[in-house]
């Protein structure tokens, strides 16, 4: 039960955040460009996302269960490695906040002042900001979503956590007509980073022929021990942080 | 730079990030375990290896970061 519960949390929250980030460019696009365009260009992203889950899903079966599991291990591994080290760094105050007020701003800024250009009776610069922006986000979330639900069997929890996320976040959306500055982005991104990370070595660990203590139970071992880790090295950080912006008492001589 | 450079640019993004040296940590942590695995059951060995690699990493960025001002307001970041 615990890993099926991880999946899906896990696959929820790794989608938000991208569709939180691909929202902000959509909404941008859409209220100064106007929707039509970015309408086709979501839509255009989301066929393209379709079809490489149709090539992916079918491809994957086919690869040896041990294998799949190095290399999904090996995947997560060094995506949750990254998404976790940059959470560390925006925590400890060394690296700045994602700030999607920010980023909204800017990119309605760079809409308003981009040339008109019509092409297939389609505003162009709109349809191709909103397909790329969705797409690039997009396909972070499918290698997630595969990457969670392949090795364990869990495709489908993993696909319903993301279809959940997507429902949620475009609700959201909809409903406040503004980037959603207020979801915690930086804190979602420290736990989705633990959870990708565990995930990697105990699918990696499995994978290369460890036998975890307590089984499934492990993982949950796994998320606590890179809790504590990660909460260390953001201590360890700030104080460190804290030292040097402190100013050296400069010595007068009477 | 041509579409297959932006092509292979773009997944050495995604895969592997801005710590090239992450990746290495991670693919030898494994290569170590699967050597060990053979006749033992290291499966402390994986968790601690990748806390190493991630506290090395972060401290190597951390280092090469340009301190930020303490009044400094947030900016754009991915």
């Amino acid at each position: 039960m615990t890993p099926q519960v991880l999946v899906v949390l896990g696959a929820f929250l790794a989608s938000a955040v991208e569709m939180v980030e691909a929202l902000t460019i959509v909404l941008a696009v859409g209220m100064t460009r106007g929707w039509r365009s970015v309408a086709v260009g979501v839509g255009a992203a989301f066929v393209a996302l379709g079809a490489l889950i149709a090539a992916l899903g079918p491809a994957l079966t086919q690869i040896p269960i041990e294998a799949l599991r190095i290399v999904v291990g090996a995947v997560l591994l060094t995506f949750g490695l990254q998404w976790l080290r940059k959470a560390i760094l925006r925590a400890a105050g060394v690296r700045a906040l994602h700030d999607e007020e920010e980023i909204y701003a800017r990119e309605v800024e760079e809409s308003r002042h981009a040339a008109p250009t019509t092409r297939a009776r389609l505003d162009w610069y709109a349809f191709t900001l909103a397909f790329k922006g969705v797409l690039l986000e997009g396909l972070e979330v499918v290698f997630i979503v595969v990457s969670f639900g392949s090795t364990g069997g869990h495709l489908g929890l993993a696909a319903a956590g993301a279809g959940a996320a997507l429902v949620v976040v475009a609700t959201a959306g909809a409903l406040v007509h503004r980037p959603l500055s207020r979801v915690p982005e930086n804190s979602l991104k420290f736990t989705v980073g633990i959870m990708l990370t565990s995930f990697g070595v105990f699918w990696g660990g499995e994978g290369v022929g460890v036998s975890w203590p307590g089984s499934d139970l492990a993982l949950l071992g796994l998320i606590g021990f890179f809790a504590v880790v990660s909460l260390a090295l953001v201590a360890d950080l700030r104080r460190r942080t804290a030292v040097a912006r402190t100013p050296t008492p400069t010595v007068t001589q009477a | 730079m041509g579409w297959l450079g932006r092509f292979a640019r773009f997944w050495y993004d995604f895969l592997v990030g801005d710590d090239w040296l992450a990746a290495v940590g991670v693919g030898v942590a494994l290569g170590a375990t699967a050597l060990l695995a053979d006749g033992h059951n290291p499966w402390w060995l994986l968790p601690v290896a990748v806390a190493t690699v991630l506290a090395v990493s972060v401290r190597r960025a951390a280092a090469s970061a340009t301190p930020r001002p303490i009044d400094a307001g947030p900016s754009a970041d991915r």
